[in-house]
């Protein structure tokens, strides 16, 4: 299982989309690895700058429905590689959140008032307790909120993905 | 309690339940392309599990970057190529008998009512106008369908669409899809199915219900679906005659796929489609949608008629209707790729292609091209683009771009004037 937390961005959009997430051209690599330089780079935000912002950050967090679009699961992988493998959003697209999952790496939904807490509070870090099922952002102050992953995406998080997981079982 | 469609072909294909909620469920077919198939074959290729489930429900071609344009779209045709070949993969389409996936795959008959299918492609929800249950998913997920033949899905919701009234004169299936998307917006059906019912649908050739299936996916969907019916029988006529004895017995069998009347469902939607006009998007998300008429007198600098949302042949069709006796306004770029050879060959036969040539067009092969911005129309910064395919995100068909979402006749009047124009007034 991978370690969750750490430093995070917050992306205030929502319907941020896979295009904005990994550019379509650069779908012609055949290693994830690759994918890395390119991390939303088509996102327009103000003040966001994707190298410089994104800089030692392990956690994403953001408004509604990211990763809509593209099945691409280079949207999931090109975090992966930058070392971000959690995502916090009000909601999720739903082939985005299944790669995530399908990844063991965790794409976590909060009500709105969590988001607009974490948005308040300029969270700069953000602990997760997967067990407790408890996120801790840390900021201009601190915010807890407790959060529901589906049983079955926990197991796939604990068993490192859907393939280790469909191997063992099917 | 009844079931809907959906919920009938999830209880004929569960595999397991592994918690309450979740479903594996037995893979009919699984659809492969060359942009997300080949890091799939090379990760299963590291693990030691270079195999296939079944070669005979694996079906796979080139078709987003064809001809190759560069050392790495051709890495990536080499590697599915071979690989289909290494596991004996005889539904694989490749240059010269290649399209877009979502056209020559139903074209060739593959997918049936009551199927489960997969690919790792989002506008895979297109295969549900046949009835199916038919999703986009990621390369883990294509990795695990080519190994074992299951996928995992949340039991879904089905939001019911109901379309009555008649499409009025110059409004087509992608209308209505874009009106139904602008309704919902891009997140309005995540999770959920798009049930498309009414006496508009039962109209409807499979090419329009494709469409409108195409585009559940831009209203978050995770399939659109269509009850199989009489039009559906004769559709798959060629691919089903011996088993059954008449179209009429066939049409007969879809229907214990139907939904039942007393079938539960998370919402229901109603469209009156008879005063609907042409529909345009005008942002860079497929929910900005307006009437034709508040868009017109934008200019465009390219027009693109083609993709699997509408590159068929009743789209070319279509549009050949504006085109033909006109000519290309002066400054814009026309391009058509016809989505199949077979759409190809019956757009020649039919001198289609001609019309499309004579107005100053430019044909090409079967491909996604465009569409997302690879190869074949990649427009430059500041460019805009009236196009049929069914994404406008920014960036999308190249870096900087506009791309106006319409149907193959606004396309072409768009082509005709270049500004986007109220077809109906050509
Ligand atoms: S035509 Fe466009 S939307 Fe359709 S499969 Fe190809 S790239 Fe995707």
């Amino acid at each position: 299982m991978k370690e969750f937390g750490g430093a995070c961005v917050l992306l205030d959009r929502s319907d941020i989309n896979t295009d904005e997430i990994i550019p379509a051209k650069y779908l012609t690599e055949n290693s994830k690895l690759a994918l890395k330089p390119y991390i939303l780079e088509d996102l327009k935000l103000n003040g966001f700058n994707p190298q410089a912002s994104l800089e030692g950050a392990r956690v994403i967090i953001t408004r509604q429905n990211f990763g809509c679009g593209s099945s691409r699961e280079h949207a999931v992988w090109v975090l992966e590689v930058n070392n971000i493998n959690v995502v916090i959003a009000e909601s999720f697209a739903r082939i985005f959140r299944q790669n995530t999952f399908n990844c063991g790496m965790l794409a976590i939904e909060l009500p709105q008032e969590d988001i607009e807490a974490i948005f308040a509070i300029e969270a700069k870090e953000l602990k997760v307790d997967l067990k407790g099922q408890e996120i801790t952002a840390l900021g201009n102050g601190e915010h807890r909120a407790s959060f529901a992953l589906n049983p079955f995406d926990q197991e796939l998080v604990m068993a490192g993905g859907w393939l280790a997981y469909a191997d063992q079982k099917y | 309690m009844g079931k809907t469609i959906t919920e009938k072909i999830f209880a004929a294909h569960l595999r397991d339940t592994p918690s309450a909620g979740n479903a594996i469920l037995d893979i009919d077919v699984v659809m492969c392309h060359e942009i997300t198939t080949p890091i799939a074959i090379n990760d299963l290729t590291e693990r030691g599990m270079d195999r296939v489930f079944n070669a005979d429900r694996i079906k796979a071609v080139i078709d987003h970057v064809t001809p190759a344009k560069d050392s790495k779209t051709a890495l990536q045709g080499k590697i599915i190529r071979e690989w289909a070949h290494r596991h004996k993969i005889k539904d694989f389409f490749d240059i010269g008998a290649n399209g877009v996936c979502h056209a020559i795959f139903p074209e060739k008959g593959f997918i049936r009512p009551g199927n489960t299918v997969i690919m790792g492609d989002s506008h895979t929800c297109t295969h549900g106008a046949f009835g199916a249950f038919s999703a986009g998913i990621g390369t883990t997920d294509l990795e695990v369908g080519i190994l074992k033949g299951v996928c995992a899905f949340r039991t879904p919701e089905t939001i019911k669409i109901l379309l009555n009234g008649t499409l009025p004169e110059g409004v087509f299936a992608k209308d209505i899809i874009l009106s139904i998307i602008k309704k919902l917006t891009v997140k309005g059906a995540t999770d959920k199915i798009m049930e498309f019912s009414g006496p508009v649908v039962d109209e409807m050739s499979m090419a329009a219900r494709m469409t409108m299936c195409n585009m559940a996916i831009e209203a978050g969907a995770t399939c659109g679906v269509c009850l199989p019916d009489m039009v559906t029988a004769d559709y798959l006529w060629p691919f089903i005659k011996d088993d059954y004895a008449s179209r009429a017995e066939a049409a007969a069998d879809f229907k214990k796929w139907h939904s039942d009347p007393d079938a539960d469902y998370a919402g229901e939607l109603t469209f009156e489609v008879s005063s609907l006009t042409p529909q345009v998007t005008y942002g860079y998300k497929p929910d900005e949608v307006k009437d034709i008429a508040e868009m017109s007198g934008t200019a465009v600098d390219q027009v693109y008629i083609g993709s699997c949302t509408n590159g068929r042949i009743e789209d070319l069709r279509v549009a050949a209707s504006i085109l033909k006796g006109r000519k290309i306004a002066a400054g814009v770029r026309g391009i058509v790729s016809p989505a199949t050879p077979k759409t190809y060959s019956m757009a020649l036969e039919e001198g289609l292609i001609e019309t499309f040539m004579q107005a100053g067009f430019c044909v090409t092969n079967p491909t996604c091209g465009a569409c997302l911005g690879m190869s074949n129309g990649v427009l430059a910064e500041g460019e805009v683009c009236a196009s049929t395919t069914n994404r406008n995100f920014n960036g999308r068909m190249g870096k900087g771009g506009m791309v106006h979402l319409m149907s193959p006749l606004s396309a072409a009047a768009a082509a005709v004037k270049g500004v986007i124009t109220d077809p109906r007034s050509l």
